[in-house]
């Protein structure tokens, strides 16, 4: 996969020819310097963004054989996200933004689902608050929550406590893998936290576009 | 020393320009400036068209006036003047104006009549044409004996042609030509009737000039400015009550007073547009703050100092200004054409070309605009903390409060006390306007919070939509109020305006009466009665009516000069219509005192109707003294009476009880109900006494319709400037919020959002915001229209629910339609894209 962007005068080759395949429940760390394309894999992995040449398979779907609402639609079903800046939606409550994804492909009983899911990272107490109202941490855990509660096959975490504090990144971590352990979720990390990549079996090293390493233990 | 000393001035301009330049392609200036366009365009095409009219006004004040000075008086006027303006060296002539019918074969016309005197006119021009197809010429002298002079009106409504014969009074004449052009006839509301002019020696013979007949006296003087002005003194110490004396500085006759107010009503409707295109200055002003503040942090960190970060952005809005006021104007300059041409048959004059005056009006408008709301961000931006370099939730400093919309407020205000030029009026639509405001933000309040409560159960769409309202709780409101407005404007020139007219049809009886017989002579009283019954028609009651001028209230003198309200001063300089009765009108309701009894006759008593007495300060037991043809009557008011003056019946402020008032000269005055096959017999009636005004009601009504529909056609044109206003505040509200929609759509479509549903949640945000100022349009529209029937037309009004379902529904749809075209790009940009620019 090759994902190339146009500056005007230049073509900046930020990604060049990435090929990977992941299993099914397998939990995968993908690392690397700042500016090295991590971030642009994942969003090329979750068709957030479209490749410059390439293909990307999830259970036999081709993605971008899909158009952006067929995307939209795979994700809904199968891919769950944990952004590093939350990407809350601050009109909503944390409820409400937990609810959202269960809402968009149509579940039944959304509201206690999603409290259900609040409740396990800790923040049954905290429903019909606002982002806004909430920690960076706490707000990370709703974002946990909303990832999970669609029960996807596939979670996608970018840098998830790239904006968080070192202890109460560990919370998260501890309890983002905590949660993929029951669910058997697959994983896919993006960090540049040596320490993080350690707890995922499988490790992707990424340097100026190419993809340098791929190891497992 | 600061940066900006070190940049010549001229290095700061063309700075200046590329920064617009810059922000003109990024498209942040556009909303801003199309505002300021509609709202110069608005104002200035009302301004231009009152400035054509000004100079009509003023400029042809001769015109209108026929003379240098006049001496207007409903008596004949005493030698004394006319001596006195030759001892002065002044040019002298007279003209006699009275209503009368006009008859040409079988048909008869109302007619404005005026006998003239050799030398008419002394000022102004005067065109007749010979023949129908020939030039227009000044004629050398006044219509011959046995001529008359008439306007195409008359020939047309009369279907007479130059040479035919006409009669009026008692007397025929030739029609020897048609005025195409000719003094006194003045740009107003009432000039209706046709006109007709001929040689003061044929006068007598029309036997017009008769007891209880209306007619008004004129001296003409004109000379030497001096000598004018001595007449002019002479003149104003020696009229007696019933003469004023007119020159050029009063030329603006009374009439005039009600296109002066169409047009002061037209420049508050350009107003509202004024008013919703601040809302959209502002709200583009703050997009433009809170996309800038990195920008000037960054030219601080760079060395750029408060005074150049200011003069830079005041210099790029004093462009923006400069060009969208001047498209402005020139779009104004183009519009107030259509809007002559619209009021075109109530202006009734030709217009001059209209001078620069409004562009200056349009220029200093839109600044006052665009500085009352855009200067407080760019203040903010000069206070930007160099440290949001570093930390970037270091926000707009806190100035940029509620508080930085004062001096916008405050503009707002001048503006409008300027547009409404009279302090009392202007104090009256501000009140209005933020009454408005404050009732319609209570209200948006009130339904947010309602609805929010309900809205658990509801699905995602409302749910979110509200959410998202209820976020930018200031935003909505100001939203909802700006549409709100032009939607009124709107509902209340359509709908409200057909229901009003509706019930004030609907009170009159089928059978009210449609014609007034005027100018009765006692001596034809019995004839008249006996015409009718050998027409087998109901001889109508004939009132008597008797002309007399308030002279005293309580033994001391009343002069125009003690009133200050318009309608006090017309009613002490004009002659009263008195009248007596034995039993009174139907419809007529006592509110103090009680009805004459049969005991009362030939007491000195009054009734009067309340609303002339409270116009006058007139109270009960007031004794009021009347000069009725130069004898005095002195009587008590011993009741007073509400008339319903919409029964078309015949009815008077003031009667007396009978024996009173017999001794007097006067005459009889009637109405009747006249089918439409009958009308001819008027006709008839007018040949058999030619003395006779018959005024058709219905012929009159149909033409004050026709004008009203013209004046609403006009408003109307200018309410479009503010439904063009309204929607710019939509669109400058979507707009404003558009990165906070960019991102939502781009996490709701991470977490599997389809298009159509991210469609779905934009329309149901705009459909409420919609529906509430659809609603809140209505409500207003309903309660002007409930008052504009109690108040003013007298008439029940049942507020309609059908307008409010109209309103909310258009509101929510047109809304949803205007929101979802701005809001096209949301759906289109894909989301990694949208975290990257936010990260």
């Amino acid at each position: 996969m090759t994902k190339q962007v146009s500056t005007g005068t230049t073509t900046l080759t930020i990604l060049q020819d990435v090929s990977l395949e992941i299993a099914a429940g397998e939990a995968c760390a993908i690392l690397g310097a700042s500016g090295s394309g991590k971030t642009t894999l994942l969003a090329l992995l979750a068709g957030l963004d479209v490749p410059t040449a390439g293909e990307v398979h999830i259970n036999g779907a081709n993605l971008f054989a899909l158009d952006e609402d067929g995307r939209a639609r795979l994700r809904r079903n199968q891919v769950g996200f944990v952004f590093q800046s939350f990407q809350l939606l601050p009109a909503l409550t944390a409820l409400e933004n937990v609810m959202l994804p269960l809402e968009l492909a149509g579940n039944d009983g959304a509201r206690e689902k999603a409290a259900a899911w609040l409740a396990r990272v800790g923040l049954a107490e905290r429903l019909e608050h606002y982002p806004r109202q909430l920690s960076g941490g706490e707000q990370q855990r709703v974002a946990v929550a909303r990832a999970f509660a669609a029960e996807p096959r596939l979670l996608f975490a970018d840098e998830p406590t790239g904006n968080l504090d070192s202890a109460t990144g560990e919370e998260i971590i501890s309890l983002m893998f905590a949660l993929n352990r029951e669910s058997h979720t697959t994983l896919l990390l993006v960090t540049h936290d040596e320490a993080i990549a350690r707890r995922c079996p499988r490790q992707l090293r990424l340097a100026a576009g190419r993809l340098t390493a791929d190891e497992r233990r | 020393m600061s940066a900006a000393d070190r940049l010549s001035a001229g290095a700061v301009l063309r700075l200046a320009a590329r920064m617009l330049g810059r922000d003109w392609r990024a498209g942040e200036q556009r909303v801003l400036a199309v505002a300021l366009i509609v709202a110069v365009a608005s104002l200035t095409t009302v301004a231009f068209f009152a400035d054509r009219v000004g100079r009509t006004l003023s400029r042809e004040a001769n015109q209108l006036l026929g003379a240098d000075l006049v001496v207007v008086s409903d008596v004949p006027i005493a030698e004394s003047f006319r001596s006195e303006a030759r001892r002065l060296g002044l040019a002298v002539n007279e003209a006699v104006r009275f209503p009368s019918m006009t008859q040409a074969k079988d048909r008869a016309l109302l007619t404005e009549v005026k006998a003239v005197s050799a030398g008419y006119p002394l000022r102004g021009k005067l065109r007749i044409r010979e023949s129908a197809a020939g030039p227009d010429f000044e004629p050398a002298r006044i219509p011959a004996p046995g001529s008359v002079w008439v306007d195409d009106r008359l020939l047309r409504r009369l279907d007479v042609s130059i040479g035919d014969r006409v009669a009026v009074g008692e007397r025929g004449f030739t029609v020897a030509a048609m005025v195409s052009e000719e003094p006194e006839s003045s740009a107003g509301f009432l000039n209706l009737g046709p006109r007709l002019m001929f040689n003061m020696d044929d006068l007598a013979s029309t036997a017009l000039v008769q007891v209880g007949s209306r007619v008004s006296y004129r001296l003409f003087v004109a000379g030497d400015t001096q000598r004018v002005a001595a007449f002019r003194d002479y003149a104003a110490q020696t009229i007696r009550p019933g003469q004023r004396v007119e020159d050029i500085r009063e030329a603006r006759p009374e009439i005039n007073s009600a296109l002066t107010r169409a047009e002061r009503f037209l420049g508050l409707s350009a107003l509202l547009t004024v008013i919703l295109a601040g809302v959209a200055v502002a709200l583009a002003a703050r997009r433009y703050l809170q996309r800038h503040l990195d920008a000037c942090a960054i030219m601080r960190c760079l060395g750029a100092s408060q005074t150049l970060i200011l003069t830079l952005h005041v210099l790029q809005f004093a462009i923006i200004g400069l060009i969208a006021s001047a498209i402005g104007c020139a779009i104004g300059f183009l519009c107030q054409y259509l809007l002559a041409a619209l009021l075109a048959p109530i202006v009734s004059v030709s217009l001059p070309a209209p001078g620069w005056l409004p562009v200056l009006q349009g220029l200093i408008a839109g600044f006052v605009l665009l500085f009352g709301f855009a200067l407080p961000p760019l203040m903010a931006l000069k206070k930007v903390p160099t440290l949001r370099v570093l930390r970037r939730d270091l926000g707009a400093p806190d100035s940029f409060g509620l508080s930085a919309y004062l001096l916008g407020g405050a503009a707002m205000s001048g503006l409008i006390l300027w547009q409404a030029q009279d302090p009392k009026l202007g104090m009256y639509v501000l009140g209005g306007v933020l009454g408005t405001m404050m009732a319609s933000a209570v209200l948006t309040l009130l339904v947010l919070r309602l609805l929010s409560s309900f809205s658990r159960g509801a699905g995602l769409n409302w749910r979110f939509g509200l959410a998202n309202l209820r976020r930018r709780t200031m935003g909505t409101v100001i939203q909802v109020i700006a549409l709100g407005l032009g939607m009124m404007a709107l509902i209340l020139l359509t709908l409200v305006r057909s229901d009003l007219l509706e019930s004030w049809q609907r009170s009159l009886p089928p059978d009210a009466p449609n014609r007034f017989l005027v100018n009765i002579q006692p001596d034809q009283a019995g004839a008249i009665t006996d015409f009718f019954a050998g027409r087998q028609l109901q001889p109508p009651a004939l009132f008597p009516m008797i002309r007399g001028r308030l002279v005293e209230v309580n033994g001391k003198p009343v002069s125009s000069k003690d009133y200050v309200e318009d309608r006090a001063r017309r009613l002490i300089d004009r002659e009263f219509n008195l009248s007596w009765a034995e039993k009174m009108q139907p419809g007529n309701v006592i509110v103090a005192g009680r009805w004459f009894a049969a005991s009362d006759a030939g007491k000195p008593l009054l009734s009067v109707e309340e609303g002339i007495a409270k116009t006058l300060g007139l109270k009960l037991g007031d004794d009021l003294t009347y000069d009725i043809g130069g004898s005095r009557l002195t009587a008590t008011i011993s009741s007073l009476r509400t008339v319903d003056w919409d029964s078309f019946r015949v009815n008077f402020f003031v009667i007396a009880p009978p024996g009173v008032l017999e001794r007097y000269p006067g005459s009889f005055v009637t109405s009747l109900h006249l089918p439409a096959s009958q009308s001819v017999v008027m006709d008839e009636i007018v040949k058999r006494f030619p003395n006779l005004l018959v005024i058709d009601v219905a012929a009159i009504l149909a033409q004050v319709q026709r004008m009203m529909d013209q004046v609403v056609r006009a408003i109307e044109f200018v309410f479009l400037f503010s439904l063009a206003a309204g929607l710019l505040v939509l669109f400058a509200a979507v707009s404003s919020t558009h990165d906070e929609r960019v991102f939502d759509a781009a996490v709701m479509r991470t977490l599997g959002a389809v298009s159509a549903q991210l469609r779905a949640v934009q329309v149901a945000e705009f459909l409420l915001i919609g529906a509430l100022a659809g609603l809140l349009a209505a409500v207003g529209a309903s309660a002007v229209g409930f008052v504009l029937a109690k108040q003013v037309l007298n008439v029940p009004y049942s507020i309609d629910a059908w307008i409010w379902l109209v309103g909310l529904v258009a509101g929510a749809i047109g809304v949803a339609i205007a929101g979802l075209l701005g809001t096209a790009k949301v759906l289109r940009t894909p989301p990694m894209q949208v975290f990257r620019a936010s990260a």
